[in-house]
């Protein structure tokens, strides 16, 4: 797995647990304290027993911490960067959930390497979406759920977001939009902050 | 004979145009300015161009010799650099001029490779360019590039912190905090390479092995580092102190030259040494012998010779009764006490 990801799931139980927190499940995982290095590429396993650890010791489950991750990307002020690009995607948030599709080319255009879940859209309705996300990572659905939800409230979005389980070898989540603009956008110009 | 295909364009209104074509300019046939687009009204800042000459609003750059319509119809379809003129900073952009059927041009303009630059000074939105355009990804790349070369950046600093780390331990003494032998090795191959005159300390404790015997390993190490304090505070900036042994010593003193120098350091050495050390209330008294030699005594100084060298001159002191030092002479063998 892409240390970049790794890295984000070892800043985001840091960030929100504490770095003893952290500490204790690298110790479980196997992995040194210092963790993961976000230019780097380590074995998949690792990325499952840091996660599986984690919910371990923080008694909960698989599903609402890889949730929280998700959203943690997106919303922590340590990470604006992945906000900002993910905001590159569209002018509001139907225009962004439009160009989902283009999320895996777009990661890749950076960092070649990058894992990236393959996503299917499919339009069922005005606001009505369900996107179909194959990924080697078990609950990468949950982890899109919270990212989505956090891209929600930056658009100023009302949306609801359910996981629907797996089907032919994709997890598949729910878009319900809405209002597209129920409250005011985070601000957010082209170019970059200096 | 097939009828040409006629452009529809004439026949679409200018919002039509300003959607499609938001950087464009539409001039007559006398090269007269008619309309343009809604985001070069916005570089504009409140400037009109309308009615203006295009070559006199514009600079076109290249291919060179632009001054006119007709030109400028030779050259349609080809790709143009041009700069628009009484702008506060310069603003270049590349163009591609069409004729229209009444003689007419319309250029449709690109900000190129300068995109990035000119969105941050002009403040422009996803909506001043064409839905095809792209701009945004431009500048979605260079945002992502950015943040991945800072993450380089950082692990290339980590990198290089650790490497020095570890090149720092593998050449100091944990016990101690003086150089090792690779140190040493280092330093002795260092100053031979540069042809500088230096001289070799070759010191080793006298009765240490009774302090280790009697009062046991911590005692003893506590000992080590006492006499690499003595060391470090008798010896220059300059110079190199190591451990090079269980209790066995050798400094480096680049320049030195003066045997008469060196004997007083090395006296000096011995007396701080050979004060009682209090350790847990109890009082431990050992001594050091030294052998010293010279670089400017050897045509061609060897450091593996000179160890040896100062090695036989430090065992001529511990046979000599321990607690001395004595400077070796290659040509003599002439043992001098210091």
């Amino acid at each position: 797995m892409h240390g970049l990801i790794n890295r984000s799931i070892q800043c985001f139980l840091r960030d929100t647990y504490g770095a003893p927190v952290w500490e204790a499940i690298a110790r479980q995982a196997g992995v040194e304290p210092s963790g993961f290095e976000a230019m780097l590429t380590y074995d998949d396993r690792l990325t499952d027993l840091v996660i599986d650890a984690g919910a371990a010791l923080l008694r909960r489950s698989r599903e609402t911490l890889l949730e929280d991750l998700g959203q943690y990307l997106v919303s922590h002020e340590t990470l604006t960067s992945l906000r900002r690009l993910l905001r590159f995607s569209g002018l509001n948030f139907v225009d962004f959930v439009n160009s989902l599709e283009e999320l895996p080319a777009r990661g890749r255009l950076v960092l070649p390497n990058l894992d990236m879940p393959e996503l299917e859209l499919c339009e069922l309705g005005p606001g009505q979406f369900t996107l179909r996300c194959a990924a080697p990572l078990q609950g990468v659905g949950h982890i899109l759920v919270g990212l989505l939800r956090a891209m929600a409230d930056d658009y100023g979005a009302l949306v609801m977001l359910e996981c629907l389980g797996v089907e032919g070898g994709a997890e598949v989540v729910s878009i319900q939009i809405a209002d597209q603009a129920l409250y005011e956008a985070r601000p957010f110009n082209l170019g970059m902050a200096v | 004979m097939a009828k040409p295909v006629v452009s529809v364009l004439m026949s679409l209104p200018k919002s039509g145009l300003d959607k499609l074509m938001p950087l464009h300019v539409v001039v007559d046939p006398d090269g007269t300015i008619t309309s343009y687009g809604p985001t070069l009204a916005k570089l504009l800042a409140g400037r009109s161009l309308i009615g203006h000459a295009l070559f006199g609003a514009f600079d076109l750059r290249r291919p060179a010799g632009l001054t006119t319509m007709k030109a400028l119809q030779a050259r349609q379809g080809e790709r143009l650099q041009m700069t628009l003129r009484g702008a506060a900073r310069t603003m270049a952009f590349r163009g591609l001029a069409q004729g229209l059927g009444d003689g007419g041009m319309v250029l449709n303009l690109s900000f190129g490779i300068g995109v990035a630059e000119a969105v941050t000074a002009h403040a422009l939105t996803d909506t001043d360019f064409a839905p095809t355009d792209l701009a945004v990804e431009m500048l979605y790349l260079v945002e992502a590039k950015t943040a991945a070369m800072g993450a380089l950046r950082g692990l290339a600093q980590r990198l290089e912190d650790d490497k020095q780390m570890a090149e720092h331990q593998a050449l100091t003494d944990t016990l101690t905090g003086l150089r090792n032998r690779r140190a040493l090795t280092q330093t002795l191959k260092s100053l031979t390479l540069a042809q500088t005159p230096f001289a070799l300390l070759h010191m080793d404790l006298d009765y240490f092995k009774a302090v280790n015997d009697t009062l046991g390993h911590a005692a003893g190490d506590h000992v080590l580092k006492v006499v690499a304090g003595v060391l470090g505070a008798q010896t220059r900036r300059q110079d190199t102190v190591a451990r090079v042994g269980g209790d066995e010593f050798v400094a480096v003193f680049p320049g030195m030259a003066e045997t008469s120098q060196l004997e007083i350091t090395a006296q000096r050495i011995i007396e701080n040494i050979s004060q009682p050390i209090e350790m847990e209330g109890k009082t431990c008294q050992i001594s050091a012998s030294i052998g010293i030699a010279l670089s400017t005594d050897y045509a061609n100084p060897d450091p593996d010779r000179m160890q040896t060298d100062a090695d036989e001159a430090l065992y001529a002191s511990k046979r000599a009764g321990r607690g001395r030092a004595r400077v070796f002479h290659p040509t003599g063998q002439d043992w001098r006490r210091a």
